[in-house]
C-alpha cells in the first residue's frame, strides 16, 4: 500500500495544531461543496464504496493529499473514483475548470460508464460470522508483518509487534477485499493493546495503545 | 505534467465548482440534496450531540451503565445515529486512566455524537505523533496530565468509533443536566482536554 495516509508514528511533522473552540465545520464554502460531492459520489453515482474511497485517498499524489487541504483531498478521491468507474472521462473536471475561468478548451465527450460489478450484501460494515472469534481477550498476538499491495486497515507502525486482546468487536466485512469489490470477507474484528515500548523501543515513555485489527491481521503468539 | 515544466495547478476551489457542475448538468447530483447534507452538519449533527449524552451519564447513574456496557444504543436512546456510527464505545477518562481518540490511516471519527472532525484531528501532525508521544502532543495542545495518570491511545483503524465519558468537574454538583451539556467541549470527549466548571 502507498504510505502517504498511513501516518501513525511519522517524524517531521513538527507541532500539532491548538484547538479553537469555535471553529466552523467548513472554513470555506468550496469545503462544504467537496464534502457533499465526495458522499454522493462514492456510492451512488461511482457505484464504489467507503472502503474504495479510503484506498482513493491513498493513491494520491503528495499535492493533492497534503495541498489541497483535507476537503481538496476528498474532492480529488471523489473525481479519481469518478473516472475509475468512467462516469466521468480523464481530465473533465480540469478542462471544464479551464474553461470556467475563460480558457478556451475542449472537453473531453462523456464514456460510457462502468461500475464495478459489485453489491452489498447488507447496508454499512457490520456482517454475521458463524464461526466463533479465533482469539480470546486476554490472549497474546501479534500483528503480522504484511506488506498488501492494495487496500488495508492495518496500520504500518503495529505490524510485528506483539498485544493483548481488548475486546471483541461485531463482526465486519474485511476492507482489504471489499475496497477492490473482491468480496466482503466478513470477519471477528479485535480490540488490541499494545505496550508503547514493544512499539517505540525501550526507551519509549510508558502508555498504551490500542487499534482495532482484523482476524487475518493476527496470528497467535506461541 | 512534465517535470520540466512548471504545473500549473488548478485552485482546488475552480475544481470543486467544474466537478459540481458536471455532475449536476448530467442529472447525477441534486444541488439542493448537497445543500441538506452540508446543512445536517453545520446545524444538527455536532458535537452539542455529544454533550447531552455525556450530561445524562454525569446525572443518570443507570444511563451511564448503559451508555459504557453499549455506547452504540443508549447513543440511540437519544435519537442519535447515521453514518460513521454503526458501532460506538464509549470509554471513561479518570484520574488514573486517560483515553484520548485517533485516526493515524484518515479521519475517522464519531459523526452522530460530534459531526465532522475539526482541523487539529486530521492535521497530520496530530495523526503521526499521537501514538509516538501522547503527553507531548497533549502537552502542546494545553493538556498537562499528571505522570501518574496511565494514558490509553485509541487508533479508530476499523468502523469501530470511540467516544471519551470525561470526568465531571468538581464543583458543577448543583447545575442541571442542561447546564452541564454546555460545559462539556468536543475536546474533552476525544481525550484532548477535560471538561472545566465556568
Amino acid at each position: 500500500m502507498n504510505r502517504i495516509a498511513d501516518l501513525g508514528g511519522a517524524e517531521g511533522w513538527g507541532r500539532v495544531t491548538t484547538p479553537t473552540a469555535d471553529e466552523p465545520v467548513f472554513a470555506q464554502e468550496w469545503e462544504s461543496r467537496a464534502f457533499a460531492l465526495a458522499l454522493l459520489s462514492m456510492g451512488r453515482i461511482s457505484g464504489r464504496n467507503l472502503d474504495a474511497f479510503r484506498h482513493a485517498l491513498e493513491r494520491l499524489e503528495r499535492p493533492e493529499y497534503f495541498d489541497d487541504t483535507y476537503y481538496g483531498r476528498w474532492l480529488h478521491a471523489a473525481e479519481l473514483m469518478l473516472v475509475e468507474s468512467a462516469i466521468l472521462a480523464p481530465g473533465a473536471v480540469e478542462a471544464r475548470a479551464r474553461k470556467l475561468r475563460g480558457e478556451d478548451v475542449d472537453e473531453p465527450p462523456v464514456p460510457e460508464p462502468s461500475k464495478p460489478d459489485y453489491a452489498p450484501t447488507a447496508a454499512g460494515s457490520l456482517r454475521t460470522v458463524e464461526d466463533a472469534p479465533r482469539f480470546a481477550v486476554g490472549e497474546q498476538v501479534r500483528a503480522k508483518d504484511l506488506e498488501p499491495k492494495g487496500h488495508t486497515r492495518l496500520p504500518h507502525y503495529l505490524r510485528g509487534h506483539c498485544g493483548t486482546i481488548e475486546m471483541i468487536q461485531p463482526a465486519a466485512l474485511l476492507p482489504d477485499t471489499h475496497a477492490h469489490f473482491l468480496g466482503e470477507n466478513a470477519q471477528h474484528v479485535y480490540t488490541v493493546r499494545f505496550d508503547s515500548r514493544e512499539l517505540w523501543g525501550a526507551d519509549a515513555r510508558p502508555f498504551a495503545l490500542t487499534s482495532e485489527l482484523y482476524e487475518s491481521y493476527l496470528e497467535p503468539v506461541s | 505534467m512534465s517535470e520540466t515544466t512548471p504545473v500549473d495547478r488548478l485552485p482546488i476551489e475552480l475544481r470543486t465548482e467544474a466537478l459540481e457542475q458536471l455532475l449536476t448538468e448530467r442529472g447525477l447530483v441534486d444541488p439542493s440534496v448537497m445543500d441538506k447534507f452540508i446543512q445536517t452538519y453545520e446545524t444538527s449533527v455536532g458535537p452539542m450531540n455529544g454533550a447531552k449524552v455525556i450530561a445524562k451519564a454525569w446525572t443518570d447513574p443507570e444511563y451511564r451503565e448503559r451508555l459504557l456496557a453499549n455506547g452504540t444504543a443508549a447513543i440511540a436512546e437519544l435519537g442519535f445515529k447515521g453514518p460513521q456510527g454503526e458501532h460506538i464505545v464509549v470509554v471513561e477518562n479518570t484520574p488514573q486512566r486517560h483515553n484520548v481518540i485517533v485516526c493515524t490511516l484518515c479521519s475517522c471519527y464519531p459523526w452522530p455524537v460530534l459531526g465532522l472532525p475539526p482541523s487539529w484531528y486530521k492535521d497530520p501532525a496530530y495523526r503521526a505523533r499521537v501514538v509516538r508521544e501522547p503527553r507531548v502532543v497533549l502537552a502542546e495542545m494545553g493538556l498537562e496530565l499528571p505522570p501518574e495518570t496511565e494514558i490509553v491511545v485509541r487508533d479508530s483503524s476499523s468502523e469501530v468509533r470511540w467516544l471519551v465519558l470525561p470526568e465531571r468537574p468538581a464543583g458543577t454538583e448543583d447545575l442541571s443536566e442542561e447546564d452541564l451539556a454546555g460545559l462539556i467541549t468536543r475536546d474533552a470527549m476525544v481525550g484532548v482536554a477535560k471538561v472545566a466548571a465556568l
